[in-house]
């Protein structure tokens, strides 16, 4: 039976015959899948919000004769809130430029201005949610509320965790230095912080610009 | 790697941590600025329009979904660095089967629970029934 | 205040069943304790087991929970063939209504999660990284997570068998009848936590197992060159990844509804019930890919193997798998034609069902080229894919039948739609896995598996499956509907009998199945697979010992064909003897068992309404994920002498059975 056909052609010795094992083991550095085993992880987050917003996009509009968007949005107050989330975007971009450079220092600095916007985003947002519910627009008032709480309040919660997550790599980072592997934690951690400014741009777009239009 | 040679690398190519070849891109000050600055523009006028109901309703509502649409691509573009290099093309490949299926859930959910509200909710009109 | 809700009215002293059950298990389990404390086997399950990071040994633990759920599972299914084979004529039976329908519920979700989706993740953790020439998963520390998770659920759903209640809605928990005002005690919410917790653990192996195949293949390796059961593997990690977080986002918004007072699908202040069984249904469609496509690559392999020949259309088969793995997201609303989205939105389902079933259809075609002109085999493995074949097809016709909407306005929710998801599922999933454990028990074990046992197992299984199943089909064309305890129409009655005889059957095809385990066991020796490969195999996987070493491959195999290991046979390869580097290996790891224990705590806390528990496992949840993320040295090296030393021990057992054979 000739194989020739089927022979792996960077894989052959000179007298045309197969190799079966390379002389050097392939080597699979740690953290190898990291940035792609990520990826897919935020890929599943991304449909988690999806299904909020198609829930939204369902009852959004039942009031329940409660308050209605009109009644409910400060649309200055979120877009103060809105820049707060890009200007942490672009600030954690900066830290990884300096991740880059093996700036530590200024890196630390970086994220530390990050931390400070995402804070800004999750209080101003507090307010938020606590002047809706003193007016009365609590979660439980109508399907509406229910779905605006949710999703905003889902987004707000993995800003709260990414901020926990940042404190923690800073305190990593200061202890071990930019080793390869507090390197690639700074990535995940990147694209995880770009990915919930995504999340926010069908929220401000969806929820409360539209919320302003109906 | 001699001294010399190691301070004439750009600084942004610095990546001699990434033994197995990097392909990572990081970008840098350039595409990050041009990212910041696009999406504030893309954010300001669609708040704009809605705060002053410059446009119809119905207009405005396309419009600020195409800004909105155009704003996560840049933010894939220049801060999550998406191209079809990533990841060998599985990072855009994983990406656009995401965007599949929940194209596929939402307007597939909003179509199904219309024609469900339609038939089955209370004071529904039998004349609008299909 | 410090017990929340739970008081002694959770413990099941009213009902007797219960308290039998709850005796036979303290025994069971102080009798197992006892014996592990007596042979001092804890640190050896600790060291050896509960913290290995070894994917085989992950698998195998995923195949033994499966097993003994499958007969917690098997028991539910036992207890309502009898009710419903003597509840005629005014008699009531012996299980009120609140009893029963935990059964029918804990039945489908059992099944589900906690037999199927272990045993399937099981099969495809111990193989893949095999397959592809690799010595392990991309995350193993996570792979040990989420089978720890996974098993936190299944504890989670055994405990409400004696504390408190299951959830009595069906395997969906459709609202409004799963929210907090009709079902206000603790069912629900073991359900909700119970599955929330697991599905952690699946969407992770998930993530784990597409990046494995994604990247740790063998130089060589194409897509287009892994073995069928990888690619099936990956298309159903995939539908994983891109369906259970559907599952989450709902769950958690039912559970919102009942913890927090939320409207998402109540009847009142603008909920909408409906909206529940649309997305739980975006998720529950491709789930049923999830647990057949591993199974028709499980069937690729035994068919190729047995008969001989390179599987017929290679090509055809993946992309057929493919296909099926993206129309999944567009039938999902068959399963409620009837809820009411009219004529239109019906028909365009009613269509992409029909068409679903093509790429099946062309699936089975290229098997049976596979088989025509082979040197058949009829091992154990090739029974039961042909028993599959012939079963699995009748239950995909009956679904074609039930895709047409107007049909299916009269047989929905009848015993037809049981007759053909357990058709399906049996035929399909539970006689793939059969012929899974057949085939890779000697690889796993070192032995090959009874074979006198495992033909009485697979005849009382495909006989008494279509005694018990057939009648279904019965009883549904004349008008019955599921979920019934007690029936009106004594013409019904001598079906129920007849489908309670054959779950006897199949109770004797498992009990078989048992024994085939033992006996195989005892009669290792006897049954020793020396080779590393009985059955003259194709793929990777057969190349090493068995079982394989904990590195798999001493060196990395070089693909040049598919079915790389036939080929490398039939190239006259020479094993390397000499010449071993030594090789990295992940650490074992306590971490998963500790973050799936305090999951467990925290689940059963707001179970209970235990609210400083919850808040206080939580933090210890997540204080202890961040403390495990301190620890950066995770891995170790074996020795190039260790592997020389494993390596001639395998030399020596090959030139034993050519001598021998």
């Amino acid at each position: 039976m000739s194989h020739a056909a089927s022979l792996n052609p960077d894989y052959v010795d000179e007298a045309g015959r197969p190799i079966y094992h390379p002389v050097e083991e392939p080597h699979h550095p740690e953290g190898h899948s990291t940035m792609l085993g990520f990826w897919m992880y935020l890929m599943s987050d991304c449909l988690i919000f999806a299904m909020l917003f198609a829930v939204y996009a369902v009852v959004g509009a039942n009031y329940a004769a409660g308050p209605s968007p009109k009644d409910l949005f400060d649309l200055p107050l979120v877009a103060l809130n809105t820049s707060m989330l890009l200007l942490s975007s672009i600030t954690y971009g900066f830290a990884m430029l300096a991740m880059v450079r093996n700036r530590t220092a200024q890196m630390q600095i970086w994220l530390a201005i990050t931390g400070v916007f995402g804070l800004c985003f999750l209080g101003i947002e507090l307010y938020e949610f606590a002047h809706m519910i003193h007016l009365g627009a609590t979660p439980q008032r109508s399907a509406f509320l229910s779905a605006f709480f949710v999703l905003v309040g889902t987004h707000g919660l993995h800003v709260t965790f990414g901020c926990i997550w940042l404190v923690t790599l800073m305190v990593q980072v200061w202890r071990k230095g930019l080793i390869p592997a507090n390197k690639r934690r700074l990535m995940c951690l990147s694209l995880f912080w770009h990915f919930l400014d995504v999340i926010w741009i069908g929220v401000f777009t969806f929820v409360y610009l539209f919320g302003m239009l109906r | 790697m001699s001294a010399e040679a190691h301070n004439d690398h750009a600084v942004d190519h610095h990546h001699d941590d990434h033994h197995h070849g990097d392909d990572h891109d990081h970008g840098s000050f350039k595409t990050y600025m041009i990212g910041f600055l696009l999406s504030v523009v893309l954010t300001a006028i669609p708040f704009w329009l809605v705060m002053t109901e410059a446009l119809a309703p119905q207009t405005t509502g396309l419009v600020i979904t195409a800004f909105a649409v155009v704003q996560i691509i840049v933010h894939m573009v220049f801060f999550l660095h998406m191209n079809h290099k990533s990841e060998g093309g599985w990072n855009m490949l994983a990406l656009i089967f995401t965007i599949v299926i929940v194209v596929i859930a939402v307007a597939g959910s909003v179509w199904v629970m219309y024609h469900l509200n339609t038939n089955m909710m209370p004071t529904h009109d039998m004349q609008t029934m299909g | 205040m410090i017990f929340g809700r739970l008081d002694w009215n959770a413990l099941p002293f009213h009902e007797p069943i219960l308290v039998v059950t709850f005796a036979v298990v303290v025994l069971g389990g102080l009798a197992t304790l006892g014996l592990i404390t007596r042979y001092k086997l804890w640190g050896y399950l600790w060291t050896e087991w509960f913290t290995t990071v070894d994917h085989k040994k992950i698998g195998i633990m995923y195949m033994i929970l499966g097993i003994i759920m499958l007969l917690r599972g098997f028991a539910d299914a036992v207890m309502m063939r009898l009710q419903q084979a003597m509840a005629f004529g005014g008699a009531e039976g012996y299980l009120n209504a609140h009893h029963y329908d935990q059964i029918f519920t804990a039945h489908g979700v059992i099944m589900i999660f906690f037999v199927a989706m272990p045993l399937i993740t099981g099969l495809m953790n111990y193989l893949v990284p095999l397959q592809i020439g690799a010595r392990d998963v991309s995350f193993p520390f996570l792979n040990n997570f989420s089978f720890w998770m996974t098993t936190a659920g299944a504890v989670l759903v055994m405990a409400s068998l004696f504390i408190g209640e299951f959830a009595r809605t069906g395997w969906l928990a459709y609202p409004p009848l799963s929210g907090i005002g009709y079902s206000p005690g603790v069912g629900v919410d073991y359900y909700i936590w119970a599955l929330q917790i697991a599905g952690v653990g699946t969407t992770l192996s998930g993530i784990n197992l597409i990046a494995t195949i994604v990247k740790m293949r063998a130089p060589g390796m194409g897509l287009m060159k892994m073995p069928v059961f990888t690619w099936t593997s990956l298309c159903a990690n995939v539908l994983i990844v891109a369906s259970f977080p559907v599952l989450t986002a709902v769950l958690a918004l039912l559970t919102a509804d009942r913890y927090i007072g939320t409207n998402f699908f109540t009847n009142d202040f603008g909920g909408n019930p409906m909206m529940y069984v649309n997305l739980i249904w975006i998720w529950g469609h491709p789930e049923v890919y999830i647990l057949i496509l591993p199974l028709f690559g499980v069937f690729s392999e035994v068919t190729s193997t047995f008969s001989g020949k390179k599987l017929f259309g290679y090509t055809s088969m993946v992309y057929a798998t493919v296909v099926i793995t993206i129309l999944s997201y567009l039938v999902w609303l068959h399963h409620f034609f009837t809820m009411g989205s009219g004529a239109s939105v019906n028909s365009f389902f009613g269509i992409t069902t029909m068409i679903i079933s093509i790429p099946t259809g062309a699936k089975l075609f290229n098997w049976l080229f596979t088989m025509y002109r082979g040197r058949i085999r009829f091992e154990l493995p090739m029974m039961w894919t042909v028993a599959f074949m012939l079963t699995f097809v009748v239950g995909g016709m009956t679904g074609v039948m039930l895709a047409v909407p107007p049909a299916d306005f009269v047989l929905h929710n009848s015993l037809f739609l049981i007759a053909h998801f357990h058709n399906v599922i049996i035929g399909g999933v539970l006689f793939g896995l059969f012929a899974a454990i057949n085939f890779w028990w000697p690889k796993a074990f070192g032995f090959k598996l009874d074979k006198k046992w495992g033909l009485v197992s697979f005849w009382c299984w495909v006989v008494g499956f279509w005694v018990a199943f057939a009648p279904l089909y019965v009883l549904g064309f004349m008008g019955v509907t599921r979920r019934m305890r007690v029936f009106d129409d004594p013409s019904y009655q001598i079906w129920f009998i007849i489908a309670a005889v054959g779950v006897g059957i199949i109770a004797m095809g498992i009990l078989a199945m048992l024994i085939q385990f033992a006996v195989s066991i005892l009669n290792r020796d006897k049954l020793r697979d020396e080779t590393g490969d009985p059955w003259n195999g194709r793929t990777l996987e057969w190349a090493t010992s068995s079982p394989p070493p904990d590195y798999n491959f001493a060196r990395t195999p070089i693909i040049h064909d598919s079915d790389a290991w036939w080929d490398m046979k039939t190239r006259g390869y020479e094993r390397p003897t000499d010449g071993y580097k030594p090789i990295h290996m992940p650490s074992n790891t306590g971490a998963g068992v500790i973050l799936a224990g305090l999951a467990t705590v925290m689940g059963f806390a707001l179970i209970w309404y235990m609210w400083w528990l919850a808040a206080l496992s939580f933090f210890a949840l997540i204080a202890y994920a961040i403390f495990h993320t301190f620890n950066y040295k995770r891995d170790y090296y074996i020795p190039a002498e260790t592997v020389q030393a494993t390596e001639d021990a395998h030399t020596k057992a090959l030139a034993a059975a050519a001598a021998k054979g």
